[in-house]
């Protein structure tokens, strides 16, 4: 029993407001440019013609982490790395989320050493893990894509 | 320095000669491949996620040997193996493997675990699309990795005559 239902035909369409504000969410979703190792080669790879991430509205790789939406951990991260990771999450404006490219970036991949970050959870909340050393450039589109499924779910209580 | 060449650097010249071939892409199709409906299809030999293989008759080719574990430099597979019997057989010859685990967010697709598998039980497929919400969904068992018997064979475990399934490693041909 919705609004259109009580008022009738106006001609009106009515949609719930977290449809729109998941679609404009998930439609314009700016990464930050932000490489560290061979993962950041396929993450320029998704963004050259061949795969051209401007088709999902990543039209530009934001060199600001003001500017930007999405950080995209494309590599392995040092201990030195990681406060700078993490200040450069910090600086991002909300919403914000976090994509763990490659083994590295997810659980510390082949590096099981003392120099790694085993794992960028340990430093920003992650949202979704890609597998792969490094991925397919549609890898990265899938996990992308993954996580516009996890965003069209989040309803106001997630806004906060 | 002539006219012609002060003309030639002019913008009179570059501009049009840069826009020529912008025009000559504007017709050419697009190289863009639309990913999620349109699929480049892989090398055959690309190494994507891991598949544990069948013998046609539906018996498991995995005999729990972990030597796949012992040769992955990631440590991404965990093996555990059991003892088979002729009422609960799984695999030709005495073990299978019980557990069977990969973690994708490990693995690098190496295919190590392929070369040392001595019954080419494990072998890396071509699905690449490994995306996870969390770490613990991304460690694959057994279950998810072993394939479906092939042309209606039952699956395992199921009983077998005794005798039969004695050895482990199958007779291999000669490498040509």
């Amino acid at each position: 029993m919705g609004v259109e239902q009580k008022l009738g035909d106006l001609g009106v369409v009515t949609h719930r407001l977290e449809d729109l504000v998941n679609w404009g969410r998930t439609n314009a979703m700016w990464p930050m440019l932000f490489g560290l190792a061979c993962c950041a080669i396929e993450m320029m790879d998704t963004q050259a013609s061949h795969y051209d991430g401007s088709r999902f509205g990543m039209e530009l790789m934001r060199p600001s982490p003001r500017q930007s939406d999405l950080m995209i951990v494309a590599g392995r991260v040092s201990r030195k790395m990681a406060p700078v990771l993490r200040r450069l999450y910090e600086q991002m404006p909300d919403p914000k989320w976090v994509i763990a490219m490659g083994d590295c970036a997810s659980c510390g991949g082949i590096f099981n050493n003392y120099a790694i970050v085993q794992g960028v959870d340990e430093i920003v909340p992650v949202d979704v893990y890609i597998a792969g050393c490094p991925p397919r450039p549609e890898g990265l589109i899938n996990g992308i894509m993954t996580l516009h499924e996890k965003i069209r779910t989040e309803g106001l209580a997630h806004y906060a | 320095m002539s006219l012609f060449d002060d003309l030639k650097k002019s913008v009179f010249f570059q501009v049009p000669a840069g826009m020529a071939t912008t025009l000559k892409h504007v017709f050419k199709p697009p190289i863009t491949i639309r990913y999620p409906d349109v699929k480049r299809p892989v090398r055959y030999r690309y190494k994507g996620r891991h598949h544990l293989r069948r013998y046609d008759n539906g018996l498991e080719k995995c005999i729990g040997c972990s030597l796949c574990a012992a040769a992955c430099p990631a440590d991404a597979i965990f093996v555990e193996a059991s003892e088979n019997t002729d009422e609960e057989r799984y695999s030709p010859g005495e073990r299978y493997a019980s557990t069977y685990e990969i973690n994708m967010l490990r693995c690098i697709f190496c295919g190590y675990c392929e070369d040392a598998c001595p019954t080419e039980a494990i072998q890396l497929g071509h699905d690449y699309e490994l995306a996870y919400y969390d770490r613990a969904s991304a460690i694959y068992t057994k279950g998810m990795l072993i394939d479906m018997p092939i042309n209606g064979m039952p699956s395992t475990p199921r009983q077998t005559e005794p005798g039969v399934f004695t050895q482990s490693i199958p007779d291999m041909e000669d490498p040509k």
